[in-house]
Parts: structure tokens; sequence; C-alpha cells
């Protein structure tokens, strides 16, 4: 990245030998139909939409357009609001996720999610990462939560920052360091999916731009699913993107497409910032 | 300048400025007056007491049993029945409190049953102590048997502080933001793990603040106590929850339906130590919620 250039250029861009490849990766996430009501209000309407696995794939479209909404039915995490129904069917690996089997406590550690606002416990950042693996009895010795909490600091490329004050609160770090200590704690319970939800929307460019690399580098483990309000960043760190209007899937293409072809009239007006 | 003000002039409304002005003294004047009014009653109440006394008040006051001779007595078993009841009495109040207002804040649903009990947890609030006094006095001490001991006066208090505390815990749950419980959630945290990891925590301050403010309104407690069958004169430490008891508000009821004016000086005394009782537990509710402050923010 040359300095004195202020837009990153596209990470994404750098794994995109061939359109084959993307194509080519099995689905992760696919969805079937999908509809969700917030009390007698339809927030989503017939949503299908395939996601493949260690891909990145962006969600857009304008506020209220259910992008967000639509991320949280991934891991059930609107089932805590109160009202809300769904109907259709989310399959993860083959698993419908809304099988009155599934285990939602289960579900949510494979699924992982980083939110706009940067949200750590108020506890140390040890403590901050500690806490996915003791709840989920994932780590039975202190050094295997140590060397787990280790292992996912670097991961979020945050260890070199704060080795040295572990144990300090999570409180006391800045709101770009922050935002990848959550980033550490969702990995630290070894998700097969990342949800992330704006996750850089309150952060200045510097610590924007770390947290797109990291979503880069992250992607050869993981499949990550991003909602983002920045049309640049859409373009910069996804492989795939989804344009969402009013509770509609409008438009599922290679992230190319989407911004120099899109086939629909609406999804050109929307990404050339004619609306939204 | 001259001009500039000729040019802002609106006469028919700079007409009502001086009056407007006027009123907002006079009102600043009427409220500041209203508070000296309030404080002085406040201030002659404690300077009498202190008048009459704290001449009396001495170690041996604090250290000598009840006696029929104003001068010889003390209120060392009112003091510790005190102590005493009011431990007992957080101590039971603090979990069923909590885990009612979990339940009601984290699991209940916002039904029309969970707003009747509401409602009703908010009327409780409000109840005359001598109520929960005859309650205890059918329940604890009759039905359970528990007679009139330690047991049944706290688990008596601990029925009076109960509304508040489970409405101030409420409070205090309400105030953890929803982003930290989703954080939790998101890490395939159970409920209960969510409530006990991370939201307890950060609303303990907060439920210990009201539970102590609940306390110092039982601890002046008089009607229940003496409904339950507490004594007004014990010449023994309770040493069980099954012992008899009084209490300090029960020995100045006592002290002061007397004629002679020593048994009104002890009584005054008396009343100097609850009041230091009650301010060393404001003091620490206060204490305890700054010290959590400023844990979370460091």
């Amino acid at each position: 990245m040359s300095a004195g250039t202020p837009v990153v250029p596209s990470l994404a861009a750098r794994t995109r030998p061939g359109s084959a490849s993307l194509a080519d990766r099995p689905v992760k996430i696919d969805v079937k139909d999908l509809n969700f009501y917030y009390g007698q209000k339809r927030a989503l309407e017939n949503i299908s939409i395939q996601l493949r696995a260690n891909v990145v794939s962006a969600f857009i479209g304008p506020s209220g357009c259910g992008k967000s909404t639509f991320l949280r039915t991934l891991n059930r995490m609107n089932d805590i609001i109160p009202g809300t129904r769904v109907d259709g069917t989310v399959l993860i690996d083959n698993v419908n996720i809304y099988d009155p089997k599934i285990d939602v406590v289960g579900l949510r550690r494979r699924v992982g999610m980083v939110f706009q606002k940067s949200n750590p416990f108020p506890k140390s950042i040890f403590d901050n990462v500690a806490y996915g693996l003791r709840i989920n009895g994932m780590a039975t010795s202190k050094a295997e939560v140590h060397e787990r909490v280790e292992a996912s600091l670097r991961a979020a490329a945050l260890w070199d920052e704060v080795k040295d004050r572990l144990h300090d609160s999570a409180l006391a770090i800045s709101g770009g360091q922050q935002q990848r200590l959550c980033i550490a704690r969702a990995l630290a319970v070894k998700p097969k999916v990342l949800l992330m939800d704006e996750p850089a929307s309150a952060l200045d460019p510097i610590a924007t731009q770390h947290i797109e690399e990291l979503i880069y580098d992250l992607k050869k483990d993981y499949t990550i699913v991003i909602v983002t309000h920045n049309m640049q960043q859409a373009a910069r760190v996804s492989d795939f993107t989804a344009f969402f209007w009013l509770g509609r899937l409008v438009e599922y293409d290679r992230t190319e497409k989407i911004f120099t072809a899109p086939a629909e009239k609406l999804t050109e007006d929307y990404v050339t910032g004619r609306f939204g | 300048m001259a001009s500039a003000s000729t040019a802002l002039a609106t006469p028919d409304v700079d007409a009502g400025i001086a009056r407007r002005r006027t009123l907002d003294l006079v009102f600043q004047a009427v409220a500041l007056l209203v508070l000296l009014a309030v404080l002085a009653a406040l201030a002659a109440l404690v300077y009498s007491i202190l008048h009459d006394g704290l001449g009396r008040l001495s170690w041996d006051f604090l250290t000598s049993y009840t006696s029929r001779h104003a001068s010889h007595a003390g209120i060392r078993p009112a003091l510790a029945g005190s102590i005493f009841i009011i431990v007992l009495t957080a101590g039971i109040a603090l979990p069923v409190g909590v885990a009612a207002a979990i339940y009601l804040e984290e699991y209940g649903t916002r039904s029309r049953m969970a707003r009747l009990i509401e409602l009703n947890i908010a009327n409780l609030a409000a109840v005359p102590s001598i109520i929960y006094g005859l309650l205890g006095l059918g329940l604890f001490v009759r039905v359970l048997g528990f007679g009139g001991s330690i047991l049944a006066g706290a688990s008596t208090l601990a029925l009076l502080v109960l509304p508040v505390v489970i409405l101030s815990t409420r409070e205090a749950l309400r105030t953890v933001p929803m982003s930290l419980r989703e954080g939790s959630y998101a890490l395939g945290a159970t409920k209960w793990q969510t409530i006990w990891y991370q939201v307890l925590p950060v609303a303990l301050p907060g439920i210990l603040t009201g539970l102590i403010l609940a306390l110092s309104r039982a601890i002046g407690e008089t009607a229940p106590l003496i409904t339950i069958g507490a004594l007004t004169y014990v010449p023994f430490l309770p040493d069980s929850v099954w012992s008899p008891f009084t209490v300090l508000p029960i020995q100045i009821f006592n002290w002061v339906s007397r004629p002679q004016v020593e048994f009104a000086q002890n009584a005054a005394a008396a009343i100097i130590v609850l009041l230091a009782l009650l301010l060393t537990m404001n003091a620490t509710a206060i204490w305890l919620r700054d010290r959590f402050q400023k844990r979370r923010i460091s």
C-alpha cells in the first residue's frame, strides 16, 4: 500500500485470478424463501441466496432495507427480539438452522458475529477472549486457554499491540483495537462462519483499513458475510455482493459485476449514487 | 453602538423582558427560601437531639444492658439486635429479590399477567409496615413456628424491603446495555451464562445500592417488629436466629414513653447511634457505587 493513497485498493482483487475458482467453492449457506416478520410487518420477502465457503460476501443497500436483519437471521440473533417470526429455510452445511431440533447455543458458537458498535465486555482483554472458551468448555487447562487466547489475538492482528497489557481493561484500548478484540473473541470459539454487521462504520480510515486487511486474511479459514453502508468498502473487500432494497434481494453477483455491469436498473442507480 | 441597538429594538417585546427577568429572580428566591426552611427544620432536629443526647453518649452506654436506672442503662442488646437483624434481612432479601427481578426482567414475557405482577409489586412498596407485621405474625411466628425470634423479625423485614429491592434490581438490570448481552449470546452463551457472567456484574453496584437504601428504611422500623413480638426489655445478647430480641427503635420508643428526663436523654443518645448507623450504611452504598464505577472505567 503506497503512502499517500487514501483509498485502499481492492483487497479481494488480489485473489481474483479467475472467476471459475470462486464459483466452484462449495455452498456454505443456502437460504430458501426466507420471510421475516417484526410483528405484522414483513421485513424480509422471499430471500433466496447461496453464499459460498471461504469467500467474502457483502450485503449493501439503503438504511432499513433489511440487510442487517437478514444477517441476524443467519445465527438466529433475532430470536432474542420479542415478537419476531421467521419462515423459510436457512441451510448451513446442509443443516436447517431453523429446525426445532437445532440448539441455538451451539449454532451461535459455529456462526460468530461482530457488531456495528464494538461491544467488548467490561473485563480484561484476556478475559474477553477467554470468555467464549470458558462458557463453551473448550479449553480445560490454563495453558490451553492462554494458547487459544494468544492464537485468536494473533489471528485478529492485535497480539503485538496488547501482549504487554493483557490484563488491562478492554475498555481502555482504542475503538479500532476494541473492534479487532471483538473479532478475536469471535474467532476464539472456532466458528465456521463470521457475520460482520458494519464492523468499521464507527472507525477512522486507518482502523478501517486494518479491519479490511484482516477480513481479507480471514477468508482463508472462514466464510465471511459483511453488511456495509460503504460501497467502496464492499468493492474493496468482497468477492460477491448482494443488493437489498425494501426487504427484497434485488441482485446478487460477483462484486465487480455488481459495481460495473449490474443487471438491474435499481442496482445501477444505487451503486452509482443516484439514491440511497 | 447606539444605531445598532436601535436597529435591533423591538419595543413591544422588550417591554416584557424586564418583567420576565423579575419573575425569574422571584422564583429563584422562593425556591431558595423553601430549601432553607427545610434545612433549618432538619438542623433544629439534629441540634435538639445532639444537645440532649451527646452528654449521655459513652462507651458504657453502648456496652451496658438496659436498666431501671436511667444512668446505668445502655443499648448493648438493642444495638446487637439491630445489626444482627439487618444482616439477616439482607441475607434473605438479596437472593430472593434479585432472583425475582431477574425472572421478571430477563425471562418473563410481556404478558398481561406480568404487567399485573409488576403493578402489584409497585403497590406493595407503599403498603404500611404494620400490615407486614401482621403478615409476619400470622405466617412466620404462628404457622411456621419461628416465635418472636430474630429469624421471624428478619423474615418480616425482608418481606417489607423486598418490593424495593426487586424494583431497584430491575432498574439496575435495565441499565445493562443490550449490546453486552448480544455479544455474549453471539459466542454461544446460554441465557443463564449471559446473566451470571455479564449482566449481574455490571448491575451489581446498582443492586447493592438499592438494597442498602432499602435496608436503611428497615433499620428504623418499629411497628412490624412490635407486632411480631419483639421484646422491650432484653437482658442478654441474641446468640442465634432463634433468640428473642429487641432493636434500637423499640428501645428508643420505650425510653421516650417514660416520664423521667434522664430516660429522654437516653433516647436522644440512642437516636444518635441509630443515625450514625444509618449514615454509615448510606455512605457504604455510595462508596460501593463509586468503587464499581471506577473499576468499570479504568
